[in-house]
This record gives structure tokens, C-alpha cells and sequence, in this order.
């Protein structure tokens, strides 16, 4: 046979079972992941609304918030997301909000890669829980001595770009949130 | 040489990392604990024998001028497989390898044995080589998970081996992957001329 033929053939016949091969895998995992992902999400908005029995999502003026609402059916707060730069990379957290829109009722870092030992702490309860109850009014800020105001949490010692950045990002997003509903 | 020293080999004389010094990105990037380092081993090895077994059965229909081509659309195949499969099964640990598996299609291991032993060896001879290659691997990087882990959080494979360990953060680090690649490197080769005397 001509070598070029030969060549033309053996590169689609490798391709064609490469993509019948993909599409059987990609048939298999993908509603997996989906329920992977689904898992993931509901997860973590029950996290930071612990009061929610159920959620629905909704989007509003190009937000996406995650309604949780009690047995009776009343809502409890709303969660969301936010992302934004940190220190290293991108932080990504999932936060809720009460109804009023006056304080944050949680708040849980889903991905970040800060410096160990440092910036990651934003991802430990210490840090996460001074977010429980915090007025967003006007908006949060921090402080690296010891919070006193009502919306007001203590910087992590060493790291204060990753502690600028969360609050940043809630801060951006909660506004976005206030101008869209 | 007999199949048995095809296997070991990879374990030992011709060991990809600590003897070829291949496939660093991965050996650095993900072993910050030891079971990042047997995942991402893991995943290396299937690949490799997969590939390997496909390329040594088809060697001789595959033409010369375009057999690159070939092995890395079947290398691509099985690591996009390795990936989905972590990705539907192990969630947590495909977000932690994060780009590091589909990156596995550009390991030099993979394409390097392919092309080096694969392609000109039987098929039970290049299923020999790919699980000794991938033991080797897997040898390396849990041994460098395990050590980073262990002087990061005084714990080995999650289970608390050192009570009370204050963390050393750098262990984590990129700086620290560095130093400890090079410790069991030296301590491997002081090891080598031990038992070669």
C-alpha cells in the first residue's frame, strides 16, 4: 500500500476509536459529575443556612441566590456566591445573607489556594465563624486589633491581603445583590 | 533480561524520578501529601500501561513518519478517560490535582516509553516496563508526599504520626518540594552505591 494512504488511514482509524472510546466515557461520567456537583452545592448552602430545610434557585436581574427557606415555607436568608483574587489565586466562597439584607449568616470558603499555615486559615472555623451575625451595614471591614464593631471582623495575623480580599469580595458582591433585588 | 528485572528496574535502576529525573511538574506540584502523590501516581500509571499495551500491539501497523502523532492521540484518549473517571468518582481529589491530570498527556514518562520501549518490544515485555515505570513513579511520589506531609502536619497518609507537631508551612510550598526532592534524590543515590558495594 502507498505510504501516504497508509499514514491518512492509521490517523482515522486511531481517531475514530479515540472518540468512540471518549464518548462512551463522557456518557458514564458526566451525570455523575453533574450529581457531584449538585451534592457539592447543596452542601454548602445548608452550611451557611442552617436554618434553610429547603432552597430554590433563583436569578434576578443577572444574580443567581440560592432562596432558603424554613419548614413553614418562609424564607430564611439568601445564599450566594462570590469569587474574586486573593493572595496566590483565586478564592471562591459560598455566603448567605438574611432577608433583610442586614447581616451575613455564614459564610464557607469553597476553593482558595492561599499561602498554608497563613491566608488558608480563611478557610478555618475561627476565621469563618466571625462572619456569623456580621452587619453588612454599610458594608464589612476589618480591623487587625480586636473587632469591635457590629461589622467588623479581626484580620488574620500575617495575613492581611487574603483577610483584605475576602472581605472585598463579600463586600462587592453583597452590593450587587442590594442593587439587584 | 528477564521479565521480573523488567519490572524491577523501573523501581529502582531506572527509576523515572529519582535516576531520569522525568515527570517533575507533577512530582513537584501535587505532593503535598501523600495521598495527592499515590492519586496522581495512580492515575500516571494507568496511562502509562494502558497506552503502553495499545502502542506495543499496533507498533507494526502504525507508520514511522506519523507515529508521534499516534501515541499521543492514544495517550490523550486514556488520560481524558483517567480524568473523567476522578472527576465522576473521587471529586474531591480531582479538584485537588486540579490541572495536573489532564496534564498527565505531556508526562514525558508516557511518551517516552512509548517511544523508547513500547514501540519496539513485545507486548508482554512493554506491560512489564509500564508497571515497573509506574511503581517507580508511585515509589517517588508518595515517598515525597509522604515526607512533605509528615513534616508539614506530623501526619502520614491523614493518620497523626507525630502528636502535637508544630506545622512547617514551607513544607507545602513550592520551596519545600524542592528541598525534599532533593534529600531523597541524594538519599537515594547514597543508598544505591551502599548496596552496589
Amino acid at each position: 500500500m502507498n505510504n501516504a494512504v497508509r499514514m491518512i488511514l492509521v490517523l482515522i482509524i486511531v481517531g475514530i476509536f479515540s472518540g468512540g472510546v471518549l464518548v462512551s466515557v463522557h456518557n458514564y461520567a458526566n451525570p455523575l459529575i453533574a450529581d457531584n456537583e449538585d451534592k457539592a452545592l447543596k452542601d454548602a448552602v445548608y452550611k451557611v443556612l442552617p436554618d434553610a430545610k429547603n432552597f430554590r434557585k433563583i436569578t434576578k436581574n443577572g444574580i443567581t441566590l440560592y432562596e432558603g427557606l424554613n419548614k413553614r415555607g418562609e424564607v430564611v436568608g439568601y445564599a450566594f456566591k462570590a469569587g474574586g483574587f486573593g493572595y496566590q489565586g483565586e478564592i471562591e466562597m459560598i455566603a448567605a445573607i438574611d432577608p433583610d439584607l442586614k447581616e451575613l449568616k455564614g459564610m464557607e470558603v469553597l476553593g482558595s489556594s492561599e499561602t498554608p499555615g497563613l491566608g488558608a486559615e480563611i478557610t478555618n472555623e475561627p476565621f469563618k465563624k466571625q462572619f456569623r451575625g456580621l452587619s453588612v451595614l454599610p458594608e464589612i471591614t476589618f480591623t487587625k486589633e480586636k473587632a469591635t464593631g457590629r461589622n467588623e471582623i479581626q484580620a488574620i495575623t500575617g495575613a492581611t491581603i487574603s483577610t483584605r480580599a475576602v472581605v472585598r469580595i463579600l463586600n462587592k458582591e453583597i452590593g450587587r445583590i442590594r442593587e439587584a433585588l | 533480561m528477564s521479565l521480573f528485572r523488567e519490572v524491577t528496574k523501573g523501581l529502582w535502576k531506572e527509576n523515572p524520578v529519582f535516576v531520569m529525573v522525568l515527570g517533575m511538574c507533577p512530582t513537584l506540584a501535587v505532593t503535598t501529601n501523600a495521598i495527592y502523590g499515590f492519586s496522581m501516581a495512580a492515575a500516571t500509571t494507568f496511562v502509562l500501561i494502558s497506552s503502553s499495551l495499545v502502542v506495543s500491539v499496533f507498533k507494526r501497523l502504525i507508520p514511522n513518519q506519523v507515529r508521534i502523532a499516534t501515541y499521543t492521540v492514544i495517550i490523550a484518549t486514556f488520560v481524558t478517560v483517567a480524568h473523567y473517571f476522578l472527576k465522576a468518582n473521587f471529586p474531591p481529589i480531582s479538584k485537588a490535582l486540579g490541572p495536573y491530570v489532564p496534564l498527565i498527556v505531556v508526562n514525558c514518562i508516557i511518551l517516552g516509553r512509548a517511544e523508547a520501549f513500547a514501540s519496539k518490544n513485545t507486548v508482554i515485555r512493554s506491560l512489564a516496563d509500564a508497571v515497573g515505570m509506574g511503581l517507580g513513579f508511585m515509589l517517588a511520589l508518595v515517598a515525597l508526599g509522604a515526607m512533605r506531609e509528615l513534616f508539614a502536619y506530623g501526619e502520614i497518609f491523614g493518620y497523626t504520626v507525630i502528636p502535637n507537631w508544630h506545622p512547617w508551612a514551607i513544607m507545602v510550598l513550592p520551596a519545600g518540594a524542592f528541598i525534599s526532592l532533593g534529600l531523597l534524590v541524594a538519599l537515594f543515590h547514597v543508598i544505591s552505591k551502599k548496596v552496589k558495594k
